[in-house]
C-alpha cells in the first residue's frame, strides 16, 4: 500500500467488507469485516445492489400505475427513458433488434441507477468493480455470441472473414478480427469500471486536500466542480455500455454485409 | 541487501506506474480530436448533426478504452503488483 500523506486514502472507498460489521482499525483493507467473505455473505456491494434495483423497480411500478394521458412527474421520467432507449435500439440494432429491447433496456436501467446511487455520499459505487461489470459485459458477449450463431447458424462466422477487402488479406484480417470479437468483454467491462472508479479516485483525492488548511477553499470548490463532472460521466457511461450492447446486437441480428 | 533490493522494485513499480499513466495522454487527445471533428462538421452541416451524436459516442468510447487500459495497468501496479 502507499504511503500517502491523505487523512482519507483515495482507495480506500472501493474496499469490499460485511455489512453488519462495526470494526474500526487502524487499517481500513485488513480487519475482520474484509476477511473470509463468503458468497452468502451481506456486503456493502450487495447492499447497493439491491437498492439499486429496488430503487428501479419503484421508478417503474410506481411511476406507471396511474397510466394518465396527462402523465405524472415519476410516470413522465419512465416514459423518457423508455422512449430514449427504445429510439436508440431502433436506430443502432436495426429493426430486428427491437425484439431484444428489454434486455438492452434493463441494462442501461442497473447501470444508470448503479452510477447514480454510487454518487451519494457514504455510498458504494457497485459499477466501479471489474467483477460485477465484466458479469454485465460476459452476459451481452455470450447472449450476442449465441443469438448470433442461431440466427445466422455457420455464417455469423462470416463476419471475420472481410468479404470486400483483397485475398490475399483476408486471412491476415481475420486473425484481426477474432482478437477484437474476444477483447470485447474486457474493453466492454473495463471502460465502465475504469471510468467510475477513476472518476471516484479524483473526487477522494481533492476530497483529501480539502483537509490541508492552505488550499481547503480551492480543493472545496474543485471537489464540488468534479462532483458535477462525475454525475455528467454516470449517464454518459451508462449510455456508451448500452449503445455498444446495441452495436454487438447489430452484428447478431443485422444484416453484416451492406 | 534484502533492502535494497526491495527498495529498488518498489522505486521500479511507481516508475512504471508513472509511465503507463502517460497513456492516457494518449486516449486525451483522441477523445478532443473525436469531439473537435465533430463540433467542425456540425457547425458545417447542423441538420445532420443530431444524427451522428451516437457515433460521436462510440467514438469517443473506443478512443477512451485504450487509455483506460494503460490506467488499469498503472493501477495494477500500484496496488496488486
Amino acid at each position: 500500500m502507499a504511503e500517502g500523506g491523505f487523512a482519507i486514502h483515495p482507495m480506500d472507498q472501493f474496499v469490499v467488507k460485511r455489512w453488519f460489521c462495526h470494526d474500526e482499525p487502524a487499517t481500513p483493507l485488513i480487519n475482520e469485516c474484509t476477511q473470509n467473505i463468503h458468497w452468502y455473505d451481506i456486503t456493502n456491494v450487495t447492499v447497493w445492489l439491491a437498492v439499486a434495483v429496488l430503487a428501479i423497480t419503484l421508478l417503474m411500478v410506481v411511476g406507471s400505475r396511474g397510466r394518465a394521458v396527462i402523465p405524472t412527474r415519476l410516470q413522465s421520467v419512465g416514459e423518457v427513458i423508455y422512449g430514449f432507449i427504445h429510439k436508440m435500439v431502433e436506430d443502432v440494432a436495426g429493426h430486428d433488434g427491437v425484439k431484444y429491447f428489454p434486455f438492452v433496456m434493463t441494462l442501461f436501467l442497473f447501470i444508470l441507477f448503479s452510477n447514480l446511487l454510487g454518487l451519494l455520499p457514504k455510498s458504494f459505487t457497485t459499477t466501479s468493480h471489474v467483477a460485477v461489470t465484466v458479469t454485465l459485459a460476459l452476459i451481452v458477449f455470450l447472449f450476442v455470441t449465441l443469438l448470433g450463431l442461431a440466427r445466422k447458424g455457420i455464417g455469423f462466422l462470416g463476419m471475420f472473414w472481410v468479404s470486400s477487402a483483397p485475398l490475399a488479406l483476408r486471412p491476415v484480417l481475420a486473425i484481426i478480427e477474432v482478437i477484437s470479437y474476444f477483447v470485447r468483454p474486457v474493453s466492454h467491462s473495463i471502460r465502465l469500471a475504469g471510468n467510475l472508479m477513476a472518476g471516484h479516485a479524483v473526487m477522494k483525492v481533492f476530497a483529501g486536500f480539502a483537509s490541508m488548511a492552505a488550499i481547503s477553499p480551492v480543493a472545496i470548490g474543485a471537489v464540488s466542480a468534479i462532483y458535477g463532472l462525475e454525475l455528467l460521466v454516470a449517464v454518459v457511461q451508462a449510455y456508451v455500455f448500452t449503445i455498444l450492447t446495441c452495436v454487438y446486437l447489430k452484428d447478431a441480428v443485422g444484416d453484416a454485409h451492406h | 541487501m534484502e533492502g535494497e533490493v526491495a527498495q529498488l522494485a518498489l522505486m521500479g513499480k511507481y516508475i512504471g506506474a508513472g509511465l503507463a499513466a502517460i497513456g492516457l495522454g494518449g486516449a486525451g487527445i483522441g477523445v478532443g480530436n473525436i469531439a473537435g471533428n465533430f463540433l467542425a462538421g456540425a457547425l458545417r452541416n447542423p441538420s445532420a448533426a443530431p444524427s451522428q451524436t451516437a457515433n460521436l459516442f462510440v467514438g469517443i468510447a473506443f478512443a477512451e478504452a485504450l487509455g483506460i487500459f494503460s490506467f488499469l495497468i498503472a493501477l495494477l501496479l500500484m496496488f496488486a503488483v
